[in-house]
């Protein structure tokens, strides 16, 4: 019993087990269907821009894994982003502050929303989607009072320079892109190997027994919306790097397109499973697709009528695996 | 001999519904404790007094004869005591070893452990491993998330954490209660192997033959207090019931009937001396 009990799969095994298998599949098939449609998809500059494409969504998407795994649902971060890029580009384009202070502020805003949201769903029991549903409000308008509704220009390079290219091979890839995908592989580590990760799904499961066996719960629950408002900070700053400006009226379906990323991802929205790799999956599923189809000349609307579907039958799939497992 | 475990005139009220109404409690060392009562006896209100699961209005809690404050679960835990919830209070999607070790985990020696924080698995699994083999629960691999297990193997991952864990006292509520005929069977041996290694064990049940096979006291709790404390031997299944729903009461060792149509209805006290029908409240 012994040596069996000890054995478990190999690394790769267990990768490929669980949630991540189906949209690994879904991925594939979704790059082997552009390949053969279009000549241009898989080249080296092709998929570097699929990349930049999915970077915003997916540093949201990372929060928004890390919010659902706990059973909650985020609906906030997309404005709260952009109101973390409005302080950083506004504060450094005024010269009020020097770049990278305004950088950092413009993070800690981003974390200090995530905190009054985690604050709000803890100390009084409020549902996760109200509470975010309502900051969403509060941080779109903070946004355009704050910027009064103009776009800012003229941002030191400090600011744009996750938007720099490096040369990899023959490829230009972005900095941000990078920070993107170390972003990924720090939160999957930090959910796989770390109790911090372990509690979260066991909250995710079931808070009640979370409390029993010792978890704090409310003390993990609010660290959980911090962290995700920090991270929300990162994505500000990507996505400044990327546009170039300071756009009030950027990321308005982004909070959508971050529950999308992680629901297509195998994360579920009943929360306790789910991982960072599917996330970081189901956000390239999303780019893949948008920018295949572009490349074969779909409107944009036909994109987002079939990311739609994706996301239904994704959910679908999860009810069904969930009802299975029981 | 100072009981493991003891209260003394525990009160609690909801608004106007006293759950607890001055009850006592004591387990003694080496022993399987059955608490049973109806519904609305204060069981659970107990149960979850003695867990820190809540705080009683007043009286006191005893562990080892010295007087302890249980503000919360991990207080209880921090004095011996564990518990195993009725519904299971696991994580479904985690597997065997981390939930045996769930609130309790263990990092890597040195700086993977120390700044990354890094979870020590290999040496969890094997501790998981072996506190699973000494209370003889075979499972084909501890890398399974707990909802691909039937639910007399989940209660078996729940009792063996509680096992593992308590140096004192392991509190039981309704473990059977979800579970098959031969699953509760493996449960109650398991009730059994936990209490030979020297652990008192306490048992909420409703199922008599369950508490009749395996208690060795039996606590009877009635409307918020304790009526009696009997030993299954020297009673019938069927007193036992009548004491519970206050169709007999314990007089110096001898339950005497009460209420003579209740006792009878629980099929007792047909040849028992009959005393004058106290007022049901």
């Amino acid at each position: 019993m012994t040596t069996t009990a000890l054995a478990r799969p190999a690394g790769w095994q267990r990768l490929l087990t669980g949630s991540t298998v189906g949209p690994l599949v879904a991925l594939l098939l979704a790059c082997a269907f552009f390949s053969v449609r279009t000549d241009t998809f898989l080249s080296g500059g092709n998929l570097s821009l699929v990349i930049q494409q999915v970077m915003v969504v997916g540093t949201l998407a990372i929060g928004q894994t890390l919010i659902i795994l706990t059973s909650g649902i985020d609906l906030s971060n997309g404005a709260v982003m952009a109101f973390g890029s409005i302080v950083m580009a506004k504060l450094a384009a005024d010269g009020t502050v020097p770049p990278l202070v305004a950088i950092a502020l413009g993070i800690l805003f981003c974390g200090a929303f995530g905190m009054a949201n985690g604050l709000l769903v803890t100390r009084f029991s409020l549902p996760p989607f109200i509470v975010t549903l309502g900051m969403l409000n509060v941080a779109f308008a903070l946004t355009h009072i704050y910027s009064n509704e103009e776009t800012v220009t003229k941002l030191p390079s400090v600011l744009t320079k996750l938007g720099d290219t490096f040369t990899l091979g023959q490829t230009d890839v972005t900095f941000g892109s990078v920070v993107t995908i170390a972003l990924f592989l720090i939160f999957a580590y930090v959910l796989s190997q770390t109790a911090w990760g372990r509690h979260v799904h066991a909250l995710g499961n079931s808070p009640e027994a979370a409390r029993l066996t010792g978890v704090r719960t409310r003390g993990l629950q609010l660290s959980v919306y911090t962290v995700a408002g920090l991270v929300y900070g990162i994505a500000a700053l990507l996505l400044v790097a990327r546009t170039g400006v300071g756009d009030p009226q950027a990321g308005q379906t982004d909070n959508l397109d971050s529950i999308t990323a992680v629901v297509l991802g195998g994360t579920s929205l009943f929360g306790g499973r789910g991982s960072m790799v599917g996330t970081l999956l189901g956000a390239l599923i999303v780019g893949v697709i948008r920018n295949g189809l572009q490349l074969m000349g779909v409107k944009s609307i036909y994109q987002i009528l079939i990311t739609g579907i994706l996301v239904i039958l994704a959910v679908i799939v999860d009810q069904v695996s969930r009802r299975r497992a029981r | 001999m100072t009981p493991v475990l003891s209260a003394r005139g525990l009160i609690k009220r909801y608004g106007h519904v006293i759950a607890l109404d001055g009850t006592d409690f004591d387990l003694e060392a080496g022993e399987v404790l059955a608490v049973i009562g109806d519904n609305g006896a204060g069981k659970s209100t107990l149960i979850k007094a003695l867990t820190g699961a809540i705080q009683p209005d007043s009286g006191q809690i005893l562990v080892d004869g010295r007087r302890v404050q249980l503000r919360n679960p991990l207080d209880a835990r921090g004095h011996g005591i564990e518990a195993v919830y009725q519904d299971l209070a696991v994580a479904p999607s985690l597997d065997i070893a981390a939930n045996v070790f769930l609130g309790r985990e263990v990092r890597r020696r040195g700086v993977l452990g120390h700044v990354f924080r890094m979870l020590d698995k290999p040496r969890m699994r094997a501790d998981a491993a072996r506190h699973m083999e000494e209370l003889k629960i075979g499972l084909q691999s501890l890398s399974q998330p707990l909802e691909n297990l039937s639910g007399g193997q989940r209660q078996g991952v729940a009792v063996a954490r509680a096992a593992a864990w308590a140096r004192h006292v392991v509190i039981m509520d309704e473990p059977t209660a979800a579970l098959g005929v031969k699953e509760s069977g493996q449960v109650l041996d398991l009730i059994g192997r936990v209490r030979d290694r020297g652990l008192p064990v306490v048992l909420i049940s409703h199922n008599m033959p369950h508490v009749f096979e395996i208690a060795n006291r039996i606590h009877i709790q009635r409307l918020g207090r304790r009526v009696a404390v009997v030993r299954p031997d020297e009673h019938t299944m069927a007193e036992v019931v009548a004491i519970m729903t206050g169709a007999m009461r314990l007089d110096e060792e001898h339950a005497v009937v009460v209420d003579a149509s209740a006792a009878a209805a629980a099929g007792v006290g047909g040849d028992a001396k009959a005393k004058a029908p106290e007022e049901e409240d």
